[in-house]
């Protein structure tokens, strides 16, 4: 049962910001994709496979994903300090657990695949978004793998269960759940929980978000599909 | 229950078939469902399904034929990168056999090779040689990369595609199965060779492409399209093992004529003669350009 309340930025508490996804826009990484949510502005390149250089990250029977989440200073209003934090190293490593589920790595053992993640501007929902970016390029390297993730937050503003926060609700609002998926299976890869929910609450939170997901998952299929089919 | 038809593209994780098609490359079985793993285009054959992908990294298989440029030279063997995740090694003795020689006079880092993958080894190394015709190393000419996937369309059904393409544009072409393309030829024809077979890689999925890209070189070449029209002839996606191609046999006669003709045209004292044959080898060991050609696509990936 969902409410008609009407949030700040005019949205229904389970619509979407505007998302604008597209395919390989770098040239010389193997895979790359850009993308907007809202405010969100990111891009993501993704090199490999290609032979580990660094010795002891090697795996002899799979590959190996490494990935950097990293904004730029120029992203948020007050001047983010340049380099990796706290939180970029967080992000980093839930982002490179959240997809690694779904890519087939026995096929390239001992090789490496980087992804970089730059927000170019931020305005919430920014992990999600570059794990929704990351999957695309991934797909747009060639890179095997049995389904494309798709990340989507859902949360709680005003005693409401509401959809895709924005930066606004993410600070005032009283939690925010961020979750990755395979939408072909809906297994979750990811699942975090800041603040407070009841347990009904969380459920509820989840059902919202993974419908979401799916909602985001058409658009990177079409994403890919636009770049690649009108190549003729 | 089959979902897509014939070159179509599709997406990874996308449902392509039930139970009773077969998973073959570059799709996966789960729950009785075939799926693609894959962002590229369906092969369908009997019951089996297969996706083509638009990229991929090459893996080494024993047997291919690669070009591979000299990375690193150790104390018995070469590091070549040849455009994979995996390095290549070129040891000594298939050069030299039981011979000692100083290996960097023989290649030196930079150098490009024509090689074959002798064996590939459980970590995915790969042993190269040069035991077949035409191997060695390559003087002059311009690299093309494109995906390893549409090296057998480049090639085309026995070699007509690049065939074709020799003999219009009067370039040696020597196509490695790592997606690497060595061209030599006038300097306007190798540009337009690498304009085609980039055009090839793009369209390698459409049905006619022969014809097509015969047009286009008839058109650029001799400002008119080809005398007869040969039939369709509907080419299919199959990876096929590139032929040796006898570059160097070639090269080396063309230079043999070239004396030969020198030496008949004059007959100066032999000293002269001898001047002007060791003028002519340094200039042609020094003629080996790729950096010169700065926008031509020679990236290799793991430096």
């Amino acid at each position: 049962m969902m409410s008609d309340m009407i949030r700040d930025d005019g949205r229904k508490v389970n619509e979407l910001r505007p998302i604008k996804i597209e395919a390989g826009v770098l040239e010389r990484a193997d895979g790359s994709a850009y993308l907007e949510v809202g405010g969100n502005k990111i891009l993501v390149a993704v090199y490999g496979p290609r032979e580990s250089y660094i010795r002891r990250l090697l795996e002899p029977n799979t590959g190996v994903i490494r990935c950097r989440y990293n904004m730029a200073p120029f992203s948020v209003d007050d001047r983010k300090r340049p380099g990796p934090d706290r939180r970029s190293s967080e992000i980093s490593k839930i982002t490179a657990d959240a997809l690694r589920p779904a890519l087939m790595l026995e096929n390239y053992p001992r090789s490496m695949i980087d992804i970089y993640i730059e927000v170019i501007e931020a305005e919430g929902g920014t992990r999600c978004a570059g794990i929704t970016a990351a999957s695309v390029a991934l797909v747009d390297a060639g890179v095997p793998m049995k389904d494309i993730v798709v990340g989507c937050a859902a949360g709680k503003v005003n005693d409401e269960i509401v959809l895709d926060l924005s930066e606004k609700e993410d600070k005032e609002g009283q939690a925010d759940v961020p979750i990755a998926m395979m939408p072909r299976t809906g297994e979750i890869t990811l699942l975090q929980s800041d603040g407070d929910l009841t347990e009904e609450e969380f459920a509820k939170a989840i059902d919202l978000a993974m419908e979401g997901c799916l909602e985001v998952s058409k658009l990177q299929k079409e994403a890919l599909m636009k770049k690649y089919s009108i190549e003729q | 229950m089959i979902y897509v038809e014939n070159k179509d593209l599709v997406i990874p994780g996308q449902v392509l078939a039930d139970d009773e098609y077969y998973s073959g490359r570059g799709t996966f079985k789960e729950n009785g469902k075939v799926c693609s793993s894959l962002l590229g285009r369906v092969s369908l054959r009997n019951k089996k399904i297969r996706v083509i992908p638009l990229k991929s990294k090459y893996v080494p298989k024993k047997g291919d034929v690669v070009i591979g440029k000299i990375n690193d030279v150790r104390f018995s063997m070469w590091d070549v990168d040849i455009n994979s995740p995996y390095s290549g090694i070129l040891p000594a003795f298939e050069v030299f056999g039981r011979e000692k020689k100083e290996l960097n006079k023989v290649y030196d880092v930079g150098d490009v090779l024509f090689l074959r993958v002798v064996d590939v080894d459980e970590i995915k190394k790969a042993k190269l040689g040069l035991k077949g015709r035409g191997m060695g190393k390559f003087k002059g000419g311009i690299i093309v990369d494109i995906a390893p996937t549409k090296v057998p369309r480049l090639i085309g059904k026995k070699g007509s595609m690049i065939n074709m393409i020799k003999d219009k544009t009067n370039c040696k072409i020597v196509v490695g199965q790592n997606g690497l393309v060595w061209v030599k030829g006038d300097e306007d024809m190798e540009q337009l060779t690498r304009e085609i077979i980039h055009l090839i890689e793009a369209e390698a999925h459409t049905s006619g492409l022969t014809n097509k890209i015969k047009n286009k070189l008839y058109l650029t070449i001799d400002g008119e399209l080809p005398p007869e029209e040969v039939e369709e002839t509907e080419e299919e996606f199959v990876l096929e093992k590139p032929t040796l191609q006898n570059f160097k046999e070639e090269l080396e006669q063309e230079e043999r004529e070239a004396e030969e003709k020198k030496e008949k045209e004059t007959k100066p004292d032999i000293g002269e003669v001898i001047e002007e044959y060791k003028r002519k080898n340094k200039s042609k060991d020094g003629s080996f350009s790729l950096g010169d050609n700065s926008n031509n696509s020679f990236i290799l990936n793991n430096k």
